[in-house]
């Protein structure tokens, strides 16, 4: 079963880099730097998403004690972290050409930043407490708290002046892509989401394991 | 004992730098940059000054040999002079977003020592609209391209 999702997973990447370097355009004004697009935002899109599962994870732990939504907010909290990193590497690399900067401290590249470290933090947590059962329950009220930080971050374009543009999706009003941007980040949102999820059984799994042989 | 100090030191370290990011993202990115007008409004010469608007067509002065730049950033109701030594970023242009970081000087004019460009959400196909992007990329690729 995880088999196939990693196999599907590698063709759906696949896919995911012929569409965002071959079928995609050359944007007008920014020229192929701006492919880093197909990454960029897909990988903000999995720490959005992976952060919401620990949410959800942990609310569901602290009302039914259940080891396997502690299991599943640990792997998940792990892989968000992982593509939070990237998203900040992937940004970096696309600011410098563009704004002429790697870093500046605007609202949005704070909140990430903010949002990169309390999940460090909620691993870090984790790691520290040796007793299993406490561990889990203080990790389940972190992982519950810092969940304020996403819409924290997306907003953070529209509720202050920051270098950083605007959301293009995700956001009312008429699109500001043509259509072959726009399927092309859907795709590559398809290929990293099936690699999020493809992460997390293979974590879950190891976790679960761990659990079995330390009992 | 070990144990609970671990716990402590970690959690000094992560509430250290929640505390700092916090506090810069407060102070310097509440208000990330100020208008050309609120600059105008009350420039302190001297002080460091994120300034951002639109560059005013016509206003863009650049000396490739001495690497003079000058421009005039608006926000639509007032303008502020910059003057710049350096390489503007490749999005910076007439007719678009900047942010420079820099000071007021008194004789009235805003020396900058970083330029950035700040783009727009929007994202365009070129001119032909054609998924020419694989071959531009190929010819990127062999070095003829831009």
């Amino acid at each position: 079963m995880v088999r196939v999702l990693g196999a599907v997973t590698v063709v759906a990447l696949a896919a995911g880099l012929v569409a965002g370097l071959g079928l995609a355009p050359r944007e007008a004004t920014q020229g192929n730097v701006q492919r880093i697009m197909y990454l960029h935002v897909p990988s903000v899109w999995v720490a959005y998403l992976a952060f919401a599962v620990v949410f959800v994870a942990s609310i569901a732990y602290l009302a039914k004690r259940a080891e396997a939504a502690d299991q599943l907010a640990h792997a998940s909290a792990e892989v968000g972290v992982l593509f939070t990193g990237l998203t900040i590497a992937t940004g970096s690399i696309w600011g410098k050409p563009t704004w002429g900067t790697w870093w500046t401290w605007d609202a949005r590249l704070t909140s990430v930043s903010i949002l990169f470290v309390m999940y460090l933090g909620y691993l870090l947590l984790r790691g520290m407490i040796e007793d299993r059962e406490r561990g889990a329950r203080y990790a389940a009220v972190l992982g519950i708290v810092a969940a304020f930080n996403i819409p924290l971050v997306h907003f953070s374009v529209t509720w202050w002046r920051t270098l950083h543009q605007p959301p293009s999706l995700m956001k009312p009003g008429p699109g500001t892509m043509p259509p072959v941007i726009v399927a092309t980040l859907l795709v590559n949102f398809v290929a990293f989401s099936l690699l999020y999820a493809y992460f997390v059984a293979k974590r879950v799994r190891l976790l679960r394991r761990e659990a079995e042989a330390t009992s | 004992m070990n144990r609970h100090r671990k716990f402590i030191v970690g959690g000094a370290v992560i509430a250290c730098a929640l505390a700092y990011m916090i506090y810069a993202g407060v102070t310097q990115s509440a208000v990330y940059f100020v208008t050309p007008g609120e600059l105008r409004a009350a420039p302190v010469p001297g002080k460091a000054y994120r300034l951002g608007g639109m560059v005013v067509p016509g206003s863009l002065r650049w000396e490739p040999r001495t690497l003079d730049l000058s421009f005039t950033l608006s926000d639509g109701t007032a303008t502020v002079p910059i003057r710049h030594k350096g390489t503007p970023p490749d999005l910076f242009g007439e007719g678009r977003g900047a942010v420079v970081e820099g000071s007021w000087v008194a004789d009235g004019y805003f020396r900058a020592t970083l330029i950035m460009a700040k783009h727009s959400e929007e994202y365009k196909a070129p001119h032909d609209a054609s998924a020419a992007g694989y071959k531009e990329l190929i010819k990127t690729l062999r070095g003829d391209g831009r």
